[in-house]
């Protein structure tokens, strides 16, 4: 364990700075994301959630496939290039890592996503525990331990000091890189700053959320509920929901035509909008409901369904801070349990 | 709220309406939610406070459709969207009972967690049936407080006045929030910069869209059955942000269509997850139509011709805007 003390934080960042990319929670206009270092950026470290999840260092909202150009009768195609420069990303939190987990296994599994898999292979994840947890997070229904945050490096921030710790050995190479800022210490405090998050987590109004009866199993059950026609009303179709969460994974590719050429891109899907799949043969979800109901679904069913038990959602809580109607997946959860536990 | 239940519970009993478009009580202490309600038993979740800032205006269209008519719970400012939406004919008046619900100004979460207010178990001060003018707050951290005045809407500081304009009847007290604010005062501020600043402040603000449609999809005067940015035919994905340019075009198409229709109910700014201030664009067209035309506000009325779509020998010719710089 090494420690640093809060002050040498702009230190910290201009020195991981100087050899790679270093992304980070940045405030732009009153909004925390995380977005690239610069001697002016607004760090803001303290800031429990971004408001978007910092997938987008994986997994750009939007980003370029390859370009064609057309020069009288001969076409050329350009890829992309990869990602192949070393990057950090500084902050995320343990709900955000199993985001990237659940990430790994749709674009990792084969056919192997190059884009993401060359991302991943470049970047250097700093992960930190959530020193104050609010009340729209629920990662622990999830097996989430906000309070050891794992990553290639796990850091804890207390007051006045940053606690650091590397876990792999991409986090030993980053750690050999700074070790100039950084001392030897021993675990008391960060052992009683994980103490203190649990105590907080145990008293989160989301905590004790159950997901009894939510599984890979239930398939046809849930689907065909009609509890969803009522569930689905008040929602908007917009796609904040989708575009602030860590494992949505969605996406859509498109031509842009640039005049003399084609740029091919794909960007972010959210299941909320009406073009959501659609295929020549049209669109297979006709309905808002049907629509909202794929959201849910995919994280509570599908996806454990496929992936040993896995759920999809990570209990960050972010729909639950973001959606304009305040529907969330944890008011889905305890809607179908309420109603289950009528029956019964 | 009591006096509101019983009413409700009286026009469901006698048949007047089918269904009540109203909120239901949230999770958590102030996420309440847009919902229907069909019988006594679930009136029980009804709920409405100071955390219903969602104006139900726009479920009308749909829910207009349906059989029978259906009461909606609608504040001093959402009667405004109301009125616009009979104006044109996207809703049907006779299908719609009004309760012209009470308002002392809505409340803003993103405000009340800036004030360091987080971990929050418990709220009072938000009932709509007090005078409290101090948000009490039961959070994992200890108890908190802060003014009601402090963290409303944007929208409840330029508050429209406690009049509603359309109704069938008013239950609760509302109360004029804006205290004589001037609402194009940001707007002035803006007009005022160069125009190299005006650029640096949209595009700082602008470049902070995630295409999420949210401020689309809540706007009532967006009522479009299918809107065009939703179009398979377009080159750019209406969820892609990959060109700023795209970004901005989309904010200031929408601010032009919307022109001479929006009422100002600040929807857009209250569902922008980047907390991006949309109103602004709006606001400037309602005050330079006020200042080329004449004071308007789209919604007071569902007869009059709007200044845009309405012609008369006095409009003063296009070339102003270049007089104007």
């Amino acid at each position: 364990m090494f420690k640093t003390a809060k002050e040498n934080l702009p230190a910290l960042f201009r020195l991981i700075a100087e050899n790679q990319e270093l992304y980070l929670p940045v405030n732009t206009a009153g909004q925390v994301n995380f977005a690239a270092w610069t001697e002016d950026a607004e760090v803001a470290l303290d800031v429990l959630k971004t408001v978007k999840s910092p997938k987008d260092a994986f997994f750009p909202q939007s980003e370029n496939l390859y370009k064609c150009t057309k020069d009288g009768k001969s076409i050329s195609i350009e890829p992309e290039a990869l990602k192949d420069q070393n990057f950090v990303v500084f902050g995320m939190k343990a709900c955000d890592l199993r985001g990237v987990e659940v990430l790994d296994r749709v674009f990792l599994s084969d056919p192997v996503d190059t884009f993401y898999k060359a991302r991943r292979d470049h970047g250097t994840i700093v992960a930190m525990a959530c020193h104050e947890p609010s009340e729209s997070c629920f990662c622990k229904a999830f097996g989430v331990d906000c309070a050891e945050p794992a990553g290639d490096v796990s850091v804890w921030l207390t007051e006045d000091s940053l606690y650091w710790n590397p876990v792999t050995e991409k986090g030993q190479a980053l750690t050999d890189a700074v070790s100039s800022l950084l001392e030897n210490t021993d675990d008391c405090a960060v052992e009683a700053e994980k103490a203190s998050i649990r105590n907080i987590v145990d008293k989160l109004p989301y905590s004790g959320l159950s997901l009894e009866g939510w599984n890979g199993d239930v398939l046809m059950e849930k689907f065909d509920s009609p509890l969803w026609e009522e569930l689905y009303k008040p929602c908007l179709a917009c796609g904040t929901c989708t575009f602030v969460c860590p494992t949505c994974q969605c996406y859509d590719i498109k031509d842009y035509d640039t005049g003399h050429g084609v740029q091919r891109y794909r960007c972010w899907d959210s299941c909320m909008y009406s073009d959501f799949t659609m295929m020549a043969h049209g669109n297979n979800r006709t309905s808002q409901m049907q629509r909202f109901r794929q959201r849910f679904m995919h994280k509570l069913v599908y996806f454990p369904a496929n992936n040993d038990g896995m759920y999809s959602c990570v209990g960050c809580g972010r729909c639950v801070d973001k959606c304009p109607s305040s529907l969330n997946i944890v008011k889905v959860i305890k809607s179908f349990q309420k109603q289950e536990g009528e029956k019964a | 709220m009591q006096e509101l239940i019983n009413r409700i519970k009286e026009l469901l009993a006698d048949k007047t309406v089918e269904r009540v478009l109203g909120w239901k009580a949230g999770d958590l202490s102030y996420n309440p939610e847009p919902a229907y309600f069909k019988t006594e038993d679930e009136l029980e979740n009804f709920v409405y406070d100071g955390f219903c800032g969602a104006n139900l205006s726009k479920y009308m269209i749909e829910a207009a459709k349906l059989e029978g008519k259906t009461l909606v719970c609608l504040k001093p400012c959402d009667t405004y969207s109301f009125n616009q939406l009979i104006k044109e004919h996207r809703v049907d008046r006779e299908k719609t009972y009004i309760i012209g619900v009470g308002c002392k100004g809505k409340l803003d979460i993103e405000k009340i967690k800036a004030q360091g207010i987080r971990g929050i178990t418990s709220v009072s001060g938000a009932e709509i049936d007090g005078d409290a003018e101090t948000l009490e707050f039961e959070t994992v951290y200890g108890k908190k407080s802060c003014s009601y005045n402090d963290v409303m809407l944007e929208r409840c500081y330029v508050c429209k006045g406690k009049e509603h304009v359309v109704y069938d009847e008013i239950i609760g007290e509302s109360k004029d929030t804006s205290e004589g604010a001037d609402r194009f005062s940001e707007v002035s501020r803006i007009e005022n910069m160069s125009p190299e600043e005006k650029f640096a402040f949209f595009q700082k603000e602008l470049s902070k869209c995630i295409r999420c449609n949210a401020c689309r999809n809540v706007c009532p005067a967006c009522s479009c059955r299918k809107c065009v940015f939703d179009s398979n035919k377009f080159d750019s994905a209406q969820k892609a942000n990959t060109d700023s340019f795209e970004e901005k075009m989309f904010h200031i198409i929408r601010a032009f269509h919307v022109a001479g229709r929006c009422t100002d109910c600040g929807e857009c700014s209250r569902v922008c997850p980047q907390g991006i201030p949309l109103h602004l664009f709006n606001r400037k067209f309602i005050k330079d139509i006020n200042e080329f035309y004449g004071e308007y506000q789209a919604g007071e009325d569902t007869e009059s011709r709007a200044p845009l779509t309405n012609f008369t020998f006095d409009d003063c010719e296009p070339g102003i805007v270049g007089e104007r710089g």
